[in-house]
């Protein structure tokens, strides 16, 4: 019986100090190539769990920028480190791993995270260290306390985004419809959830501001399966297109279901549509329907070809996923910070965290997703989003451009 | 009136599924004064099973043959709901029969969110809404003007077939007067020799082959099935059967029409539309109940407390 207490008491403490030493000695390892003094990037994203193949491509191309700049010697009298972290997509877990990253004195920056949900528990508890962060990847507009009308403030002073945010998905949406379809006639549905309502409204805002109509516009609950009365009731108002603020549950119902009504028009909706699951759903009836999301594809990106090279040449075994390339500005962002903000100095400090964060702040170059730099929210001032069409049952890019 | 057109359709059509739904709440409810909340848990067992029959057990070849493929989906689906519902009769319900109402009744509860579960941790997929097939072809017929789909057209007549049948079979068949007698006063229906379990059982058995058909045409329908479909459906059809006066069949059947209809009406003529639909079909339970405390057609069974 007593044994059996202390089994169960010391195993646990054996397990993490087995992990402890076994992530000493690596660092150790690596940190004895270059000289000078070792300071670290730190890397929160999903890299177990039903996100891993984003977290993990992200982290390989934070790994390129790191090994990239060290061999340039880009911060000068410094080695730069990587200290990846998983988050495993949870809110709870990547506050347990920002207070990990924020006690370690050797820190200089962070890139993560992956979902905007950890990222609300993350920065606070970084911005205390004066820890800078940049996503790749959070799109919530709250985030950057740009979600209040009357009074909008910053809420932390560390936090930074390379990624465009949901509320100009909308517009981009609209102008889509109209520049390039040429469509003046829209029927608007949404699902009454934040998400949902904010993306019809501003799509609504946009659409009549470029002259459209909007012939129709109703809302839908959550949940719901059965699409025949609401969409019966929007065709004769004769709509030439349909935009669904919400996500791809409803959205694929409400496509299959609107063609054998005879509404034979396409479906648009935002990156909350853009899933595969969502062609699964709706088959053949998806063909034609749109979505839009933020950043562009990598591959079809002129100033992404550099890193799309130096990623196959450096033979990870994963794909860069989604984000990589917004990982890889990410961290260039902080290691550019770095050069200037650590120049002449031998140690890093907190006067030295706080340096950094103010060169992020003025940051300005050309990066692979294109102009890098941040407005005084901390959002990227690029909006590149693409639009994504269904042809023979895939979401392909459509177009890629920037909001203005 | 094109659009009042359609939208009737489309709410006969709704009520057609609730209509079958509704007639295993209310058959049951009339043999043994229970609600079996976990009824909308074997439309949706029926709903998987035919899922199973199409995507593991058909050949690619029988997959496309509709006049194959339909009727194998719908037998399986109803066997296995079928094999369920007995499970369920036989392990949580028989033993409380005696007990007071509240036990079974907390019994089907628990019953209903078990079912959920199991195919929710147990299903391929199933964490996330499961794709359906279509089984019969996309098409649609045009009569003035309106679009009626032929799945639709297929569900409103395999409903209003089986609805037909079920009452034949309980006025017209030796079982279906064992099955009134036993509504009417169980203890007496045994004493005239009526075996009374074995009524029991059959009214379980129809109400979830009756489910199971619901089910599968529900995912015909929609393109999906998902492990919470048979609760909101459940609740529509548990509110259908009280609507039309529980106990009572043809108060089922008309009960589930009723409120499809609403449904699709308000969602076209009253304000906020489909995502009032349901606030309004409520308003008219409501209000049916206040005039008419036993529902439409009043319940049928003499109360037993």
């Amino acid at each position: 019986m007593l044994d059996r207490r202390i089994l169960r008491a010391v195993a646990p403490v054996a397990i993490i100090c087995l992990g402890l030493s076994a992530c000493g000695s690596k660092k150790k390892e690596s940190g004895s190539g270059k000289g000078g003094t070792t300071v670290k990037i730190a890397f929160i994203a999903p890299l177990s769990g039903s996100l891993t193949a984003l977290g993990v491509g992200m982290k390989n191309s934070v790994k390129l920028a790191i090994d990239q700049a060290n061999t340039k010697g880009t911060v000068k009298g410094f080695t730069i480190e990587l200290d990846a972290q998983d988050d495993t997509g949870k809110a709870d877990v990547g506050g347990q791993v920002a207070a990990k990253v924020a006690s370690d004195a050797a820190v200089a920056g962070v890139v993560g995270t992956l979902n905007s949900s950890v990222a609300l528990q993350a920065a606070p508890i970084l911005d205390k260290q004066h820890i800078v962060m940049i996503s790749p990847a959070n799109t919530a507009i709250g985030l950057t306390g740009r979600d209040k009308i009357d009074a909008q403030v910053r809420p932390y002073a560390n936090y930074f985004r390379v990624a465009t945010t949901d509320d100009i998905q909308g517009p981009f949406a609209a102008n889509y419809v109209s520049k390039d379809l040429h469509l003046t006639k829209v029927a608007v549905i949404h699902d009454k959830k934040a998400y949902g309502q904010g993306l019809a409204a501003a799509f609504t805002k946009q659409f009549e501001a470029n002259g459209g109509k909007v012939v129709s516009q109703e809302t839908v609950n959550p949940g719901d399966k059965d699409f025949s009365s609401v969409l019966s009731k929007i065709k004769p108002t004769g709509p030439e297109l349909i935009y669904y603020g919400g996500e791809y549950p409803e959205m694929s119902l409400l496509s299959s279901q609107a063609k054998p009504l005879g509404l034979k028009i396409p479906l648009m909706g935002g990156d909350g549509v853009y899933d595969p699951t969502y062609i699964t759903v709706a088959k053949d009836a998806a063909e034609g329907d749109l979505a839009t999301s933020v950043g562009a594809a990598t591959e079809k990106l002129d100033s992404a070809k550099q890193f799309v090279t130096d990623y196959a040449a450096a033979k990870f075994a994963d794909p860069y996923s989604a984000y990589g390339a917004q990982a890889y500005d990410a961290a260039n962002v902080i290691i550019n910070a770095m050069a200037k903000a650590l120049k002449g100095k031998k140690t890093l400090d907190a006067a030295g965290r706080q340096a950094i964060i103010d060169e992020v702040q003025k940051t300005d170059f050309s990066g692979v997703t294109g102009k890098v730099a941040f407005d005084k929210f901390g959002d990227t001032t690029t909006k590149l989003l693409t639009v994504y069409k269904v042809t023979s049952g895939k979401w392909n890019p459509e177009k890629s451009g920037e909001f203005s | 009136m094109t659009l009042f057109l359609q939208q009737l359709s489309n709410g006969t059509v709704l009520g057609a599924l609730y209509g079958l739904i509704a007639l295993g709440y209310t058959m049951v409810y009339g043999i043994i004064s229970l609600i079996n909340f976990a009824h909308g848990e074997i439309f949706m067992i029926g709903g998987f099973a035919g899922l199973t029959m199409y995507k593991y057990v058909l050949p690619d070849s029988f997959q496309r043959k509709a006049a194959i493929a339909l009727p194998l989906v719908l037998i399986f689906g109803m066997l296995c709901s079928i094999i369920v519902a007995l499970l369920v009769e036989r392990f949580a319900y028989r033993p409380l029969r005696a007990a007071p109402r509240l036990a079974p009744l907390i019994t089907a509860i628990g019953v209903s969110i078990a079912l959920q579960e199991l195919i929710r941790l147990n299903y391929p997929g199933a964490k996330a809404p499961v794709p359906f097939p279509r089984l019969i072809s996309r098409g649609a017929i045009h009569p003035g003007g309106i679009t009626i789909a032929y799945v639709s057209i297929f569900i409103v007549v395999v409903a209003i077939a089986l609805m037909v049948l079920l009452q034949g079979f309980i006025s017209g068949s030796r079982t279906g007067r064992a099955m009134r007698a036993t509504a009417q006063d169980p203890d007496t229906a045994r004493l005239m020799g009526i075996d009374t379990d074995r009524i029991i059982v059959t009214t379980f058995v129809i109400g979830a082959a009756l489910a199971a058909v619901a089910g599968v045409m529900q995912g015909m329908r929609v393109g999906t099935v998902d492990h919470l479909m048979g609760f909101t459906a459940g609740v529509k059809a548990f509110t259908a059967a009280v609507l039309g006066g529980i106990g009572n069949i043809q108060g089922a059947v008309l009960g589930g029409f009723v409120l499809g209809i609403v449904e699709s009406m308000a969602t076209n003529y009253m304000p906020h539309g489909s995502a009032y639909k349901d606030v309004w079909a409520f308003v008219v339970l409501i209000m049916v109940l206040v005039f008419r405390p036993n529902g439409l057609l009043g319940e049928r069974v003499a109360s037993r407390s």
